[in-house]
């Protein structure tokens, strides 16, 4: 078996296992709460936790009557809550390096506006994502922009902040080394200053990507219209009662989309960057 | 002369502090107290103090000028305004989700603290657990607000603290650990050769080690728990929270009641994030120095 | 005689202004010949390694006139007339072994097919050659320090400034790498201005042992290296060899008491 391979079927055992345990711990509570009549922190009984497995088969039911399978109308909800969060993403990504090579060049503009840019994460941002969306609406931008739009506000900070540090991580020797070949700013710049800070780069962009996501989900909860999780989520917790397995599922999914979408983001590092330069996290 | 010589001319890309340029290859640190005067204190904040009114002076100018509806654009007077009349209403909602903010971030801090000495005790756990926590650390957490408002109660400040600690749970725990994990092989050959007991080591070295680690994900910790607060607070909650009162007040195009409420969250978010700062540097006074980087 | 490719007169160096100014180098006078190979040496905080990158403008001058090769300091620097190698290689991680030694090609615009052929040349040159696809993390220190000079000499400047570049190397690599850049110096006829605080090293290397005094850094003596040019193991144990190293060693001793110098 080739190395990769080997991993990949690691990977696997090692998601079976951690299935397999939460199953296990999950039944086994709702068992022995069962069994010694308990109810706190939480309620053992069938509505409040549904069984695994019918978690597992709510999935696969038709959502609506005669319609399509549960899955796939929540991985589309995904797919639409994704493709808006990934969107702002990448412009976030491209302020905030924009962000961080004008800082590491101006030192005017650093002391400016970085304290904003500092400030602007005590502004609590996915608090005001409901009423970006609103706003959005009510100035007629169409909706994804607006949750866009707060995936970018989430995404520029972590980048900016990162591409600044790793922008400065070089060596003062290398920058001399540089400066010994009369090499232009821009020079400097994109070979030697860029290739070191890649690394800082993407653990950023791996934070903001699961940002991104929550922010998008956020975004849409109180225009609530379209066909996306936010809007799921709160549909599934008012049916609550009737079918918890819904909600459940469409969790599982929301997780399932952040997952992938930081997953796409570590494979693109793995391959652009060698393993003894990665960063921890 | 071409454009090379005249970029080359640019010195600035080249301009460090001169006492560091000749310490990084004299290896040989002249004594200076790095102090920072007040005026050079001044030097350094007032470009940003400067930006910060023109920014505000040239928003509102603007929004006045061009009649600009408050939907589209709330001009600071009028948040003000808002803030001032609504300042009861809505520092008490704010109280309310501090609350929730501060219940959970002890929950989740005290959780991730035990689970993080676990880890660093025993390998197993950790190998099985560190990862793990690594992957759900990219899942849109806040997505369990609605099941916890439905097995709480909508009502009751436990469900949305019990998503602040979920949220508050996973940067603890992985940056403890690490920090834990990280030792000096040479201190614990030191600390062998004087017999030091395993509880011991963990005492002297690793805890102290651990510190800075924690109490950066502790700043980061302090800023999460406020939003995740009000996050929660969107998914379904009281009408005296202050995510609530957001939402109702943005559903209704109220922006400048909305935005006074952000401001006390704000606020809210700073005193939180400045106490773990105080209390830093209390328990670590010997680390200040090596702050540089923050 | 042709004109010295290094003229120093008068040269000082004040690093900082007020209460942390630092004197680092007073009232230097120094003339380097072509194909001259000199050392300075002296304790740390003499200035040795600032006086190396005033030479290569990396650096001005407070005081003085400085003349490389014929030219000021800055304009050396833009006509690429010096390679540099520090004590740290230095080598770029994200880059492999024929790419680093390929980077000043790349700033000096030479013609993309000469690029690949010039950076093994250079490798072949420091016996390296097998090792172009390498990554710096896989090898040794010393390898990445004939790397550095690998790269250092791509462009085949007239002038070499290398700053204690041994110094984090074991004994038995460091007497090796000497050798090494001692047959570099007979094979590409470079000037060679070498920083170091190890006696033996700067005697061994050099063709004139430049002695400097602490801070404020001068120059305390200048001694002759009358050995042979062509050097190795022997001239380890040469008598003459041990005469000089104690020469230097006492020049050095008298410069850190204040005795003597200029």
């Amino acid at each position: 078996m080739g190395g990769a391979n080997r991993r990949v079927a690691r990977a696997g055992i090692s998601i079976l296992a951690v299935v397999v345990v939460f199953v296990l711990l999950w039944e086994g509570y709702k068992l022995i709460w069962t069994a010694m009549g308990w109810e706190n922190p939480v309620r053992p009984d069938d509505r409040t936790m549904p069984h695994t497995w019918d978690i597992f088969l709510a999935l696969f039911q038709p959502a609506q009557r005669n319609g399509p399978p549960f899955i796939f109308v929540e991985l589309r909800a995904a797919l639409m809550t994704l493709r808006e969060a990934f969107v702002g993403f990448l412009i976030g990504g491209a302020v905030g390096f924009g962000l961080g090579v004008l800082f590491v060049r101006s030192t005017m503009a650093e002391r400016a506006f970085m304290p904003y840019v500092v400030a602007s994460q005590t502004v609590p941002i996915i608090a005001i994502a409901p009423m970006v969306v609103v706003w959005g609406g009510r100035v007629n931008l169409p909706q994804w922009l607006s949750v866009s739009l707060i995936a970018a506000y989430l995404t520029f900070f972590p980048v900016a902040i990162n591409t600044l540090r790793g922008l400065r991580s070089p060596h003062p020797t290398s920058m001399e080394l540089m400066r010994s070949y009369a090499s232009t700013p821009r020079e400097v710049l994109w070979k030697l200053q860029v290739p070191a800070a890649m690394p800082y780069i993407f653990t950023a962009l791996k934070v903001s990507a699961a940002a991104s996501v929550i922010g998008a989900i956020v975004g849409e909860l109180p225009a609530g219209l379209r066909g996306g999780l936010g809007r799921d989520l709160l549909q599934f917790s008012q049916q609550f009662t009737a079918a918890p397995e819904k909600l459940f599922a469409a969790v599982l999914i929301a997780g399932l989309a952040g997952i992938a979408f930081v997953g796409l983001i570590t494979a693109l590092e793995h391959r652009w960057i060698g393993s003894h330069r990665r960063l921890a996290g | 002369m071409t454009e090379r010589d005249d970029l080359n001319r640019d010195d600035s890309i080249w301009e460090t502090s001169a006492t560091d340029v000749f310490a990084s290859f004299e290896g040989d640190i002249p004594a200076s107290g790095r102090r920072l005067s007040p005026g050079r204190l001044v030097r350094r904040y007032l470009p940003a103090v400067i930006a910060f009114f023109s920014v505000i002076l040239v928003w509102e100018g603007l929004t006045r000028l061009f009649g600009v509806e408050s939907f589209v654009l709330s001009k600071p007077s009028e948040i003000l305004i808002s803030f001032s009349e609504t300042f009861g209403l809505i520092w008490g909602a704010g109280m309310r989700t501090l609350f929730e903010a501060a219940g959970g971030f002890v929950i989740g801090t005290s959780l991730a603290v035990a689970t993080s000495l676990a880890a660093a005790h025993w390998i197993g756990f950790r190998q099985g657990v560190l990862p793990l926590a690594i992957v759900l650390n990219a899942t849109p957490i806040a997505a369990l607000a609605p099941i916890f408002n439905n097995w709480f109660g909508l009502t009751n400040p436990f469900s949305k603290m019990a998503v602040v600690a979920v949220v508050v749970y996973f940067p603890v725990m992985i940056n403890t650990t690490r920090g834990l994990l990280e030792v000096d092989p040479a201190e614990l050959e030191l600390m062998r050769s004087m017999a030091a007991s395993p509880s011991e080591v963990t005492r002297r070295i690793r805890i102290p080690r651990a510190l800075p680690y924690f109490f950066s994900s502790l700043k980061v910790a302090s800023v999460l728990s406020l939003i995740a607060a009000i996050i929660a607070e969107y998914f379904g909650g009281p009408q005296d929270v202050l995510g609530q009162y957001i939402v109702n007040r943005a559903q209704l195009f109220q922006f400048p009641d909305a935005w006074a409420a952000i401001l006390v969250a704000s606020i809210l978010g700073v005193a939180f994030y400045l106490l773990i700062l105080a209390a830093e540097r209390w328990l670590m006074p010997w680390h200040v120095s090596f702050r540089t980087n923050e | 005689m042709s004109a010295p490719v290094v003229e120093a007169r008068g040269v000082g160096k004040v690093f900082g202004t007020g209460d942390a100014e630092t004197e680092a180098l007073r009232g230097i006078d120094l003339e380097i010949a072509a194909g001259d190979f000199v050392s300075l040496i002296g304790p740390s905080g003499c200035g040795k390694s600032t006086l190396l990158r005033l030479i290569g403008d990396l650096v001005s001058p407070t005081t003085g006139s400085l003349v490389v090769n014929g030219k000021a300091p800055g304009q050396a620097r833009l006509d690429r007339d010096y390679g540099i190698v520090f004590q740290s290689a230095t080598l770029l991680d994200w880059r492999n072994v024929q790419k680093n030694v390929e980077l000043p090609l790349e700033i000096m615009d030479f013609p993309d097919a000469e690029r690949p052929t010039r950076a093994r040349e250079m490798l072949d040159l420091v016996q390296l050659g097998g090792f172009a696809d390498h990554y710096p993390w896989q090898l040794s220190g010393g390898m990445q320090q004939r790397v550095a000079i690998a790269r250092a000499l791509a462009f085949r400047p007239a002038l070499l400034l290398m700053d204690e570049p041994f110094g984090a190397l074991d004994e038995m690599t460091r007497e090796a790498m000497q050798q090494e850049v001692l047959r570099l110096w007979a094979e590409t006829g470079t000037s060679v201005v070498f920083v170091t605080h190890s006696i033996p090293e700067a005697v061994f290397l050099s063709t004139r042992v430049v002695v400097m005094s602490p801070r404020p850094g001068r120059i305390s003596d200048e001694i002759m290296v009358d050995l042979p040019p062509r050097r190795d193991l022997d001239t380890r144990e040469d008598p003459r060899y041990f005469e000089l190293v104690i020469e230097v060693r006492e020049a050095l001793r008298r410069g850190e008491s204040g005795i003597g110098g200029s």
